[in-house]
Parts: structure tokens; C-alpha cells; sequence
């Protein structure tokens, strides 16, 4: 929409409108002046602030974002140190696991800091098509497993054994579970053998799918809030867990390889070790970043601090990254290269 | 399978003799569909439980471990391939640089600057003109007003990232879906083979072609770009082929007859003649493609959609509802402005009276008042950057809408959630449960040929044949227990899209002031992101298979209901007046004459209405509904589940076909006006 000639001097000249030159656009140019007159900061002399583009060492570190804010509790650090220690260029993508993955082959992705095991995708990437390398663990341990809300722990103290299980079952009755109790499953990003495990532990229940992740979180505060008996699929760390404390029923122990045949899973979800997953252009590319996102580690008590910054205080990851790391000083020094 | 209504061409009055005719056919159809139903019931309680084909969630089929590995053969195919280094790359490089070119314009810093070309004055500048110019002045403040509204709302940058997104995405529609429309509305055989890939791409959920879809395209504007294309394709050249093939047969051989060739014939005749039908087809191509906003988020697409997933990750009720409104908000300016614009493009406007006389130099004025509102937007930062603050006081509304927000969801859940859940406990025990329990308790063989009986009942037997072969398909992909557990959720919200239609629909046909009101809730219901009311939902209902037909019955309900009223309101003025003198009551008026004479109306309100109900059974398994729903996310999360999720999403293709066909059939049978359709 900007008249022809208007556009040709604003190139000549940049910082102040002369009309003199106008013919086609001259009752534009007057208008222009006239509101201009108001005056205000013009865009150049604010836009001369914008940095050249960060170190040429670093360069441009694309980092994965996937789904959960604990996830990004860690992008943001990593992200945070990396631009202003080491003067990366760092572009977040929000991304789903799987497409992260991909992401590697195709150069679009660098790093994934926060791993949940996701042994296929290792496999394929990693193994078959070596377009991925391990970056060693977040320090972060990942817990999967069934839980009660605080207050039916507290009622029924027992509850979290599973061999108590069947005598509970018919207040988890609801009007999904066709009779017998409920046990609510399903963030479809998790792995589960809670069929497997219903059925091989006699237990009287059905898997419900909840679907999401905001499902479970919404159904689990809604039971602690009105005191109704629930019992689910959920995993930590998780900022949720410091709304509500989840409690964690004991399933027979778990041991190396009881659950390597999945149609016989009678045993507990092992823990994982979180880890970081990097591209392997990227660890090839001598980057400071890389070593960086290596050493990088920290503790499932850090993540949640962070965490609960961004998802109950509301604060930007950015802001929420910056305020941890202006308190732990000697933690952020011992991963720079 | 059109999204909207095609301009119902006024129907003749129903004649009395095939009323007569199909009145004593029907009750006879009506006695053997019950017979029919009766003997499912029968065999349902002998043969309880055998043959239901039942297969757990994590569990495969062999067609579903083919499916993986043609998926990852493709994956790791992709450096070494030709057709991808040479074809694929090339439109990626075109579509980056095309979309990346209309950020730069509008959404993001670009040419060394910390701002987009274009400043927030200049886009509403700009954006008022082109409503004022193309439509009316009401639709230019109307423009203005709500570009303002998202500034303040503090969303600004955002909505610019989506608006680039959709006018790149709905450009690209245009280009490739017009041609293709004025093709098939030209040629019966095109249009024979094109019709199920629009179907395919409207109801194949896109869950299922995201992540493959990164792969061709990479991570970025191109991938989001072609999801949204693909799926906001089909209304464009459906309508637009509608509009060609309506065009009255004797004008085109009149003009054929003049010796006009065939580019003639369509520039001069074709075109202009179906001009509003093909603005109705933009029209719903911007509707559909802003719907894809949050999905397209998935994969990194900027803008509204991702702050909406962002506040899912912590439940936050109020920021995704403020982003979602500026979605209903963009979504209503753009709607108001390209029917108006359709509106103007047909009244040819009436030169003598005096506003029409001055509105050429007022529009040159402002066409001049733009190009200095896009200067400074150059040159000013406040007239680059949606101020914040003005004169030390803040003005944005964002915190204010989200707190609010916040709060009504807060009491709802609080003094609801009693009654809400005894409704859920209500439906789901009397209505749901035995219907899903009849259609997945049942052997396979007995509600296939069930169903296939029915439908000869309702379509006749081209109707049966699809139903067979349909049906017989979504055995094939190995998910038919799955399958009959969504068919039944999706029946039931079909027939509350439907009642809703027929109330709603009648009374804002009848009464414009209904309308006036009502039609901003139903847009927003249509365009406003599911994942914004399904945490309230989820704390109302739970998760459940009730939460995901309340989910679809408000997607869908609004179409139905708009087609419906537009249906009542074609019927001829003097038609009602008459009936009126005659002495009938209002009941008597809707019953006996609007609703029959807007019959063809009313089967494509249920035609539309099973088509939107099924384009959200992913949502519901989001919330509870699992089946094919939770198949379909769970395998765009897992990739050992992959193959199962993209069978569950041909399942779906093929229920969506199944009914499509059948409700059509049905409607042009039982239709008073089958004649004229």
C-alpha cells in the first residue's frame, strides 16, 4: 500500500521524513507529517539496539521444546546459559518426541534435553540410521506408576499396597469403567502395561484412556479437591506434584527383564534414567554448545523449582531460567566448557 | 460433502401426489427397519460377546507392523532419495520463502529492522480499507475494531503469526483449488475421482499425517502451511464446483451458440455466474484453515496456537481462552468481510443514490490515510509495536480477559459439577451404554449385515453396497471393535447436532433479531480451538465418552444450525404470508410448510453434522473417549504405535464415507422436494 515514490525516498533517507521531494504521495507524505508531529521514538533509533547476532564460536543451536513444562524447564536454562555464556543463537522448536526425533536426520534440530528412555526411537535413530548420539543423563530420575490423591491415602493408609487393591475397587467404579473400578490411564506420549498388569495381577479393575495429559491432571485435582476416590496412570517429576502430592501405590518390585515380554508384565515400571539426545552433525560440529548440553545436569528438585516458576507463578521460561540461575552460580559454572 | 450450504435454490412446493406416494411407502420401511433392529436385539443376547474382534490398545496387527515399517523405510529414505532431494525440497524452498515472506510483512523483524514491515496501524489501516472497499463501511469498523481488540488483548505479534499463516495457506488454496473446482464442475469424471480425496482429506484426522509430514517438508512454516492446505482444500473446490455445475445449461449453450470459446465462456458466463457459491467456498476455506491453528502448533507452526497448547501444558483455563478468542475474533473479521465482499460482488451497486455517488473519492482518501498510517508504522515504534501502556496507564486487556475467564470457569465447575455429572452417569447408562453395547457387543457378522440392511432401508441398495464394502474395509484395518465403540458415540452427538439444528435453526430463521445474537456463538463455537473448553469439560464431566460428545456437538451443532436457518429463511416470503392468511398457527406454519420446504436444507444439516461430529473423534480421544480417537493420538505420540494410529485414521475415512453416502442416499429419497434436488 505505500505509494511508489514514498518508498524510493525512504530508502534514501532514514531517520527523518522530508515531504519537499513528493509528487504522486505528496497528501500522504503531509498526512504522515502532520500525525508524525506527535513525534515518538522512531523505529531505528530504538532498532539500533538489536545484537549482531551472538558469538561466531556458537553459532545457531536449534533446541527441541517438547510438550511438558518440565522439559521446559530445562530448554530454558540450557537455552538462558547458552546465549549469554557462551553467545549461542538459540532457536526453541516446539515440538512432539517423535518429530524431534526426525528432526536430527534433517539438521532442524540439534539437541533433546529431557529424554524418557524411548529405546525404539534409540534404536532407530541412534542404531539404524545414526543420525542421533547419546549426550548422557539430566541427572533427572523419571518415576512412572499408579497413585492416589493425598486424601485417600491418608483415609485408607493401605491403599498403596496393590495387594489391597481388589478390595477398594468398587468405589473406582465409574460410568466408563462397565462395573468394575476404574483405573485412569492414558497420556497416549507414555508407554503402559497397565493392561497387562490388570490382568496378570487379578486385579478388578478396567483401564480407562484418558487421553491427555491435561485428562489425568484434571481428573486427579478435581478428586483431591472433592474428596472422590481416583486412582491413575501418572509419572514425576511433574509440576503438578507440588499442587497435589500425589501418592504412589507399590506394585511387585521391579527387576531387570520382568518386563521384557509385554503381554506378561506382572511387575512395577522400572525408573528412568532421563537423558539427552543430541544430532550428530551437531556433536561432530566442535560447538561450545555441545559441550555444554553434555555436561549439563542437574536434579529432579532443580527441574521442579523451575517448573513451579513457570507453571504456578506464572513466569516466562526465559525469566524462570534467569531467576535459578542468578541462585545457583557454582551449578551453572560446572557445566561451561 | 460440502462445509456449508450451498445457496439453497428455492424448492418447488412439495406436490401432494409423491407426498402421497412416499407416505404409504415410508411406515412399511419404517416396520422392517424395526424388524430389522428387533432381530439384531435377539441375536445380540444369544451371541453376547463372540466374534466382537476386540484388540487392546497396545496391542498390533500384522497390517499395523507393515504400516511401521513402510513408515520408517520412508523416514530413512529420505536423504538418499531423488524424489525427495530434487521435488520435495524445491516446493519446501518456494513454500519457506513464500510464507516467510508474508511474516516478514506482517509478524516477525525483518530487512535488519527489529519490526515487521508493516506496523500494527499500518495492517489495521490497511485491513479497514480492503474491508471498506470490498464489502461495506460496517464491515470495515468491524475490522478495525477487532485487529484493535487483538492488540489489546496483548496478542498482537501472535495473531499476526497466524494471519500470515492462514492468508499464505488460504492464497495457496485459491491458486490450486478454483481450477480445480471450475475442472470438476465441468467435467462429471473429474469430479467422479475427485470427490472421495476431498472426502479422504476432510475426515482423515491430521494427527496422522503430521509427523510424516515433517519429514518431506522439515520443521516449519512449510509443513504447517501444507497441513492447513490439506485440509482446508476441499471446501474451496467443492463449492466452487457446485457453483459451475449450476449455471443454468441453457446460458452456457446460448453463449456456446454466440461462438464464444471455452476460456471465453469461462470468464464471461461460468465465473461471474457462480461467483457468490465460489465466495462461500473462501469463505469456508478460511474457516477450515484457522481451525488448524493448534494443530499446526505441533509442529512448531508460530503464533495463537501455540500459546494455546502452552497454557494446556499447566491448565491454564484463562490465557488459552484469551488466545482462543483472538482466534474466534480474527476468524469472525475475516468471515464478515469475505461475505460481505461476495454480497457486493452480486448487487451491482446503485449508481444514482448519493452515498453509492461518494463513495469512490471517500474510499480514495482512505487509501491515502492507509498509505500514511503504513508510513508511520515504518518509521514510529508506537505505530510498529501494539503499544502496551498509553499516557502511564496499561491498557491491555489480556490478564483482565484471562482473569475472568479464570474465574467464570471457577464457579461453573464449583456449582456445576453436582448435576453435570449425574447428567453424564444419566446418558451414558440409558442411551450410550446399551447402544455401544448392541453395536460392539455383538458378533461382527451380525451388525455387518444389521447395518447393511439398514441402510438398503434408508438409501436403497447402491447405499448397502457402500455400507458392505465400507464396513467390510474397517475390518480390514483391524480396528472394528474400536470402530463400532466411536460409530456409536458419533450417532448419538449426531442426533443432538441434529435436534439442536431443527430448534435453533427454525428460530433464528424465523426471528433475525435470534440470528443477530446467536451467530457470533455458533462462529465461535466453529472456530474456537477445542483444547480451550476441554479442561472446563474435563473438570465438568470428567473423562469420559460424554466429555467428547459435548466436545463434537459444539463444534458441529453451529453448522448444522446455520444450515438449517438458512434453509427456513429461503423459503419465499409470500409462501409463509399465505399460509398465514389461510389461518394456520406458527406451529402449523413451521411444520407444514417451512420445514418441509426446507427439506434439502435439513439433510445436509445432517450430512455436515456427522461429517463435523467425526472430525472430532481425536479430539474426544483426548478427553476420555478412547477407541479410535485415542488410537489415532496415541500413535502420533508412540512410534511403535504409528501404523495402528494411521489405520485408525483410514478407519475413521471410512466410517466418515459410509455415513456420508448413506445420509445422502437417505435424503434424497426421503426428501418431499427429491425432485428438485
Amino acid at each position: 500500500m505505500i505509494p511508489a515514490p514514498a518508498r524510493r525516498r525512504r530508502r534514501r533517507s532514514r531517520t527523518r521524513l522530508r515531504p519537499v521531494r513528493l509528487r504522486g504521495g505528496a497528501l500522504t507524505a503531509a498526512l504522515a507529517v502532520g500525525l508524525a508531529g506527535c513525534g515518538g521514538t522512531t523505529i531505528e533509533s530504538a532498532g539500533s539496539g538489536s545484537e549482531p547476532g551472538g558469538g561466531s564460536e556458537c553459532g545457531q543451536l536449534d533446541l527441541a521444546v517438547n510438550p511438558w513444562v518440565g522439559y521446559e524447564a530445562n530448554a530454558a536454562v540450557v537455552a538462558e546459559v547458552a546465549e549469554t555464556e557462551l553467545g549461542c543463537q538459540v532457536t526453541k522448536k516446539d515440538l512432539k518426541e517423535e518429530v524431534s526425533w526426525q528432526g536430527f536426520g534433517t539438521g532442524e534440530v540439534d539437541a533433546i534435553v529431557e529424554n524418557w528412555a524411548h529405546e525404539d526411537l534409540k534404536e532407530q535413530y541412534v542404531e539404524e540410521q545414526k543420525t542421533a548420539v547419546e549426550a548422557g543423563p539430566t541427572g533427572g530420575t523419571g518415576i512412572i506408576g499408579w497413585w492416589v490423591p493425598p486424601w485417600l491415602a491418608r483415609k485408607h493408609p493401605d491403599i498403596t499396597d496393590w495387594r489391597n487393591l481388589n478390595r477398594y475397587a468398587p468405589m473406582f467404579r465409574t460410568s466408563e469403567s462397565g462395573g468394575k473400578g476404574q483405573l485412569l490411564d492414558g497420556d497416549p506420549s507414555f508407554v503402559t502395561n497397565d493392561e497387562a498388569l490388570v490382568k496378570n495381577l487379578g486385579l478388578d479393575f478396567e483401564v480407562v484412556y484418558a487421553g491427555s495429559e491435561a485428562a489425568l491432571i484434571t481428573a486427579f485435582r478435581k478428586a483431591e479437591a472433592e474428596r472422590t476416590p481416583l486412582i491413575g496412570y501418572f509419572y514425576a517429576p511433574q509440576w503438578f506434584m507440588s499442587e497435589v502430592p500425589l501418592v504412589k501405590v507399590d506394585l511387585p518390585p521391579h527387576t531387570e527383564g520382568c518386563d521384557a515380554e509385554p503381554e506378561k508384565v506382572a511387575c512395577d515400571y522400572p525408573e528412568y534414567e532421563l537423558d539427552k539426545i543430541m544430532g550428530r552433525e551437531f556433536a561432530e560440529s566442535g560447538s561450545p554448545a555441545v559441550e555444554l548440553i553434555r555436561n549439563f545436569r542437574w536434579t529432579n528438585d532443580d527441574q521442579n523449582v523451575v517448573a513451579r516458576y513457570i507453571a504456578e507463578d506464572k513466569m516466562s521460561p526465559e525469566d524462570a531460567a534467569k531467576k535459578w540461575i542468578a541462585d545457583n552460580p557454582e551449578k551453572v559454572q560446572a557445566w561451561l566448557p | 460433502m460440502a462445509v456449508a450450504a450451498p445457496p439453497a435454490p428455492s424448492p418447488p412446493a412439495p406436490s401432494p401426489a409423491t407426498s402421497s406416494a412416499v407416505g404409504r411407502r415410508r411406515p412399511r420401511r419404517a416396520l422392517l427397519a424395526v424388524g430389522v433392529v428387533g432381530a439384531w436385539v435377539l441375536l445380540w443376547v444369544l451371541l453376547q460377546g463372540r466374534d466382537t474382534l476386540f484388540l487392546s490398545p497396545a496391542t498390533l496387527t500384522p497390517l499395523h507392523r507393515r504400516l511401521n515399517e513402510l513408515a520408517d523405510a520412508v523416514s530413512a529414505g529420505r536423504d538418499s532419495s531423488p524424489v525427495f532431494l530434487y521435488g520435495v525440497d524445491l516446493v519446501r524452498a518456494g513454500l519457506d520463502a513464500f510464507v516467510g515472506g508474508v511474516q516478514d510483512l506482517l509478524a516477525r523483524p525483518s530487512g535488519g529492522r527489529p519490526v515487521p514491515a508493516v506496523g500494527w496501524l499500518g495492517v489495521v489501516a490497511v485491513a479497514t480499507w480492503l474491508a471498506t472497499a470490498l464489502g461495506n463501511l460496517r464491515v470495515g469498523a468491524l475490522t478495525a475494531a477487532g485487529l484493535v481488540l487483538l492488540g489489546l488483548q496483548g496478542l498482537w505479534t501472535e495473531s499476526m503469526d497466524t494471519l500470515a499463516l492462514t492468508l499464505s495457506a488460504v492464497a495457496l488454496c485459491l491458486l490450486i483449488g478454483v481450477p480445480l473446482g471450475v475442472w470438476a464442475g465441468l467435467s462429471p469424471r473429474v469430479h467422479r475421482l475427485l470427490t472421495p480425496v476431498l472426502d479422504f482429506l476432510q475426515t482423515m484426522p491430521t494427527f496422522v499425517y503430521l509427523a510424516p509430514l515433517t519429514l518431506f517438508f522439515l520443521i516449519g512454516p512449510a509443513s504447517a502451511t501444507v497441513a492447513t492446505l490439506l485440509y482446508a482444500l476441499p471446501p474451496v473446490v467443492r463449492l466452487t464446483a457446485h457453483g459451475v455445475r449450476s449455471v443454468p445449461p441453457s446460458v452456457v449453450e446460448a453463449s456456446t451458440s454466440l461462438g464464444a470459446t471455452g476460456p471465453q465462456r469461462l470468464r464471461g458466463v461460468l465465473l461471474p455466474m457462480s461467483t457468490r457459491t465460489i465466495a462461500l467456498g473462501v469463505n469456508q476455506t478460511i474457516m477450515a484453515a484457522l481451525s488448524m491453528v493448534t494443530v499446526a502448533a505441533l509442529i512448531d507452526a508460530p503464533g495463537l496456537g501455540r500459546t494455546v497448547l502452552k497454557a494446556l501444558q499447566t491448565l491454564d483455563v484463562g490465557v488459552a481462552f484469551n488466545a482462543g478468542l483472538a482466534i474466534v475474533v480474527l476468524a469472525i473479521v475475516l468471515d464478515r468481510t469475505t461475505t460481505a465482499a461476495s454480497e457486493r460482488a452480486q448487487t451491482r451497486p446503485d449508481r444514482s443514490r448519493r452515498s453509492a455517488r461518494l463513495r469512490r473519492p471517500a474510499l480514495l482518501v482512505g487509501a491515502v490515510a492507509a498509505g500514511a498510517a503504513v508510513l508511520l508504522s515504518r518509521t514510529y515504534l508506537w505505530a510498529a509495536q501494539f503499544p502496551s501502556v498509553v499516557g502511564g496507564t496499561d491498557i491491555g486487556i489480556g490478564d483482565d480477559v484471562a482473569r475472568t475467564a479464570d474465574s467464570v470457569t471457577g464457579l461453573v465447575q464449583e456449582h456445576l459439577s453436582g448435576i453435570t455429572g449425574g447428567l453424564k452417569d444419566a446418558v451414558t447408562l440409558f442411551l450410550l451404554n446399551p447402544f455401544e453395547e448392541l453395536l460392539t457387543g455383538s458378533p461382527w457378522y451380525v451388525v455387518l449385515t444389521a447395518l447393511v440392511c439398514l441402510s438398503a432401508l434408508a438409501g436403497g441398495a447402491r447405499a448397502a453396497v457402500t455400507t458392505a464394502v465400507g464396513l467390510a474395509l474397517v475390518i480390514g484395518t483391524g480396528l472394528w471393535f474400536d470402530a463400532m465403540t466411536t460409530l456409536a458415540s458419533t450417532v448419538l452427538a449426531t442426533l443432538v447436532v441434529m435436534a439442536l439444528g431443527l430448534v435453533v435453526g427454525v428460530w433464528m430463521g424465523r426471528s433475525r433479531r435470534a440470528d443477530a445474537v446467536l451467530r457470533p456463538l455458533l462462529d465461535a463455537g466453529q472456530t474456537l480451538p477445542a483444547f480451550v473448553y476441554l479442561v472446563p469439560f474435563l473438570a465438568l464431566f470428567g473423562a469420559s465418552r460424554f466429555t467428547a460428545i459435548t466436545a463434537a456437538v459444539v463444534y458441529a451443532a453451529p453448522v448444522a444450525i446455520k444450515i438449517v436457518a438458512d434453509g427456513i429463511r429461503s423459503v419465499p416470503a409470500t409462501t409463509v404470508e399465505a399460509a398465514t392468511a389461510l389461518g394456520s398457527t406458527r406451529w402449523q406454519v413451521v411444520r407444514a410448510v417451512q420445514l418441509p420446504m426446507a427439506g434439502r436444507s435439513l439433510a445436509l444439516a445432517a450430512n455436515q453434522g456427522v461429517i463435523f461430529v467425526l472430525s472430532m473423534v481425536v479430539v474426544g480421544g483426548l478427553v476420555g473417549a478412547g477407541a479410535l480417537g485415542y488410537d489415532v493420538v496415541a500413535g502420533f505420540s508412540q512410534g511403535e504405535l504409528y501404523g495402528k494410529g494411521l489405520a485408525a485414521g483410514a478407519a475413521i475415512v471410512l466410517l466418515g464415507s459410509v455415513l456420508d453416502r448413506v445420509t445422502q442416499a437417505a435424503a434424497r429419497r426421503a426428501g418431499p422436494d427429491a425432485h428438485a434436488a
